[in-house]
């Protein structure tokens, strides 16, 4: 049997499948090689992480090629053209022809790699139709047996397949649901009308939990009770280990083919089957079961070590838990970005002094303050807010400010606290704050601040903002 | 329990208190003192817009250095502002246990306050909703009052530019800024800050119109009549017993 033949050997009418000795019949010349099974899976995996090397994203695309999602990439290397030579070069470094095409689809890259006349091609999204339509039928990525049927039609191009009346293709090739027996689906692909989302290849799951099902389950509540059992056998596995589950992932495999699965990730790492479960509260119902799941698993993505948790007389720890289990749960509804806790940041602008970072992360270190408690407000505004205010010149406090089209005369002030700006961060034109807390005549407390003095050379005269509001 | 029409000066605590941390015993003597939370219980309180009393009265009644949730509707959050860390702590709280939640909509900050009230391990959880919205109606508020209190975490509903719609809040109150006691040592600057805060349903007790201030050595929260002008100095019990 041929696994596989070279150029020449394919030009004297070698076909991969066929037998030896009738291959040595037609040509009595040919080398044999004896095969190494899975070899040259191998290599391809290999090779695959190698061309990581012109862009971040790449995976095996069959048994003869490599996908490269080098979006954004190719401006590193000089522009598509560019980066093709240079792949042509390393491969050659490494013995090895390529063929390459750059393509807007990933259908259009696999077609002109295997079957446009030039060994690297190129193609823009206008000219995409134009280089397709000359390629084989075969170029769609179809199976055999419809690349027959096709031929068989009068078919023989690409551009002959988009030229049919879509609605009459659409008829014949109704039943055939496979991507790879419904040219008209991978001609959609091909030109960008379906979506073809890339599949990285993952590296495998640290902890995997399986069940597979009697009969096919598709309700909420039957999916719900798999996925308590998963956790279970998850969360004892773990206990093993000594680890916590900080990301994990529930796929279900639908019957009918196909995959439906939801993520939910935890703040820090946790074995508690109840917690976990509660975790996919609400997103059960993102699943799509179909006809419904035959095998359910639940995969543990992200895991740290977690030693086994001493419970204090004083249940302190396990109240820590349990703020972490709130966190999490209010993740799963809101975002990460939502949940968000003050974190000190070394610096003396307010808004870059305290940021609100996202609950989730670990505590990061933050900077000693040493020095006096600052009067800060209780509430600062997302922007600083321009208010028109009456002062005397040059530097006077604030006698009055309007603010949303509301005067306030003010009664009470302190300051000026006076913040410089940040020169190694900023532009050279940022002007100081002298920032004033006042209290107007109703009692309402406001911290405002003036940005720059008259005559400092940054500007004119200086503008009000309004900061924060203080209790 | 009630408050005692006769109290001038009231002195309320959110822990238990001892004799030392109230400061006018001559005044206890004549009245009482008022524990309008004399468990955790949800609160309701009326803020006004560009002023942000409420949340320091909120944060006043707070055990110091416990951990807070604060959940924002959007519209707070941008007309409002977000709470500030570093000003927190100017009222007992500690900002390392602050979790800060900023939702779409008030049925995300129900939402979000209910979730907080199945963690025990928060001392209170403070919700600030905008307006009049749908999802916050009377059985809503009820929830949140009936697990408050089996659960024993305080709540704070902070409304802003809102009607007084129905409300199953234990008590509620009307609270805005009021000119802060005076500076020590500056007579220019603003001082100790102070509200006027107004009960004007309540379960447990009656309606009533105070002077509160903050006094944050003790981190306690103190109650007085109103009454600086003498021209309206009548008994207190007129202010005490209005509603």
């Amino acid at each position: 049997m041929i696994h596989g033949v070279n150029a020449i050997a394919a030009k004297l009418g070698m076909k991969r499948g066929a037998r030896v000795t009738d291959m040595r019949a037609l040509v009595p010349a040919i080398r044999v090689e004896d095969a190494e099974e899975g070899e040259d899976e191998k290599d391809l995996a290999r090779l695959s992480h190698w061309a990581r090397r012109w862009c971040p994203w790449t995976r095996t695309d069959d048994s003869d090629g490599l996908l490269l999602d080098t979006t954004g990439s190719d401006h590193l290397w000089g522009g598509e053209e560019a980066m093709l030579d240079d792949m042509a070069r390393a491969f050659a470094a490494a013995g090895l022809t390529i063929r390459a095409a750059v393509a807007p689809t990933t259908g259009a890259a696999w077609a002109l790699a295997r079957y446009a006349a030039k060994p690297r091609s190129m193609c823009t999204e206008d000219d995409l139709a134009e280089m397709l339509a000359l390629l084989p039928v075969a170029a769609l990525r179809i199976d055999a047996r419809t690349v027959v049927l096709l031929e068989r039609l009068g078919l023989k191009s690409v551009g002959a397949v988009a030229d049919v009346p879509r609605a009459a293709l659409v008829r014949r090739f109704r039943r055939d649901n496979a991507l790879s027996a419904n040219p008209v689906l991978r001609l959609d692909q091909a030109m960008g009308r379906l979506a073809e989302p890339l599949m990285a290849e993952e590296p495998p799951p640290l902890l995997r939990a399986m069940r597979r099902l009697a009969e096919p389950i598709g309700e909420l509540e039957s999916v719900r009770f798999v996925l308590a059992e998963l956790t279970g056998d998850v969360v004892r596995r773990m206990q093993e280990r000594g680890a916590g589950a900080r990301r994990l992932r529930l796929t279900g495999f639908r019957v009918s083919g196909g995959v439906s699965t939801v993520e939910v990730a935890t703040s820090r790492g946790s074995r508690e089957t109840a917690h976990l479960t509660k975790l996919f509260d609400g997103k059960l119902e993102t699943l799509d079961p179909g006809f419904g799941f035959e095998v359910m698993t639940l995969d543990v993505l992200v895991h740290e070590e977690l030693d086994g948790i001493q419970k204090e007389l004083t249940g302190e720890d396990v109240k820590d838990v349990e703020l972490f289990c709130l966190i999490d749960r209010l993740n799963t509804r809101f975002g990460p970005a939502a949940v968000t806790r003050p974190v000190a940041r070394g610096s003396h602008i307010p808004e870059r002094a305290e940021i609100l970072a996202p609950a989730r992360a670990q505590d990061a270190a933050e900077p000693v303050m040493i020095g006096r408690k600052l009067q800060r407000p209780l509430r600062l505004l997302r922007q600083p807010e321009e208010v028109r205010v009456l002062y005397s010149l040059p530097d006077g406090p604030p006698a009055q400010f309007v603010w949303r089209r509301k005067t306030h005369r003010i009664d009470k002030s302190e300051g000026p606290e006076r913040i410089a700006p940040e020169w190694w961060r900023e532009k050279s034109t940022a002007r100081l704050r002298d920032y004033y807390r006042i209290e107007d005549s109703e009692g309402r407390r406001y911290w405002i601040f003036r940005q720059g003095l008259p005559g400092d050379g940054r500007g004119g005269l200086p503008l009000w903002f309004i900061h924060g509001l203080d209790a | 329990m009630g408050m005692n029409g006769h109290s001038q000066k009231t002195v309320l605590a959110p822990d238990s208190r001892k004799g030392a941390n109230v400061r006018h015993a001559a005044d206890l003597r004549r009245g009482e003192t008022l524990r309008p939370f004399p468990k955790p219980q949800l609160a309701e309180l009326m803020g006004a817009t560009r002023d942000a009393g409420a949340a320091g009265f909120a944060l006043a009644q707070i055990p110091a250095g416990k951990p807070v949730l604060w959940v924002q509707d959007r519209m707070c959050a941008e007309e409002m502002g977000r709470p500030y860390g570093q000003g927190l702590e100017r009222f007992g709280a500690d900002r390392h246990k602050l979790i800060a939640v900023c939702a779409s909509d008030a049925a995300g900050v129900l939402w979000a306050m209910e979730e907080g009230l199945k963690c025990s391990a928060l001392a209170a959880v403070i919700g600030e909703i905008w307006g009049d919205p749908a999802a916050l109606d009377f059985t809503a508020t009820k929830r949140l009052a009936m697990r408050s209190e089996r659960t024993g975490i305080q709540v704070f509903l902070i409304r802003f530019a809102a009607g007084s719609s129905l409300s199953a809040a234990r008590s509620r109150w009307r609270v805005t800024s009021s000119i802060s006691a005076p500076h020590p040592y500056d007579p220019q600057a603003p001082g100790v800050p102070r509200w006027r805060a107004e009960l004007f349903r309540a379960r447990d007790s009656r309606p009533g119109l105070w002077e509160a201030g903050y006094d944050a050595k003790a981190h306690r929260l103190d109650l007085s009549s109103p009454l600086r002008d003498p021209a309206l100095e009548e008994p207190p019990l007129r202010y005490s017993r209005a509603g």
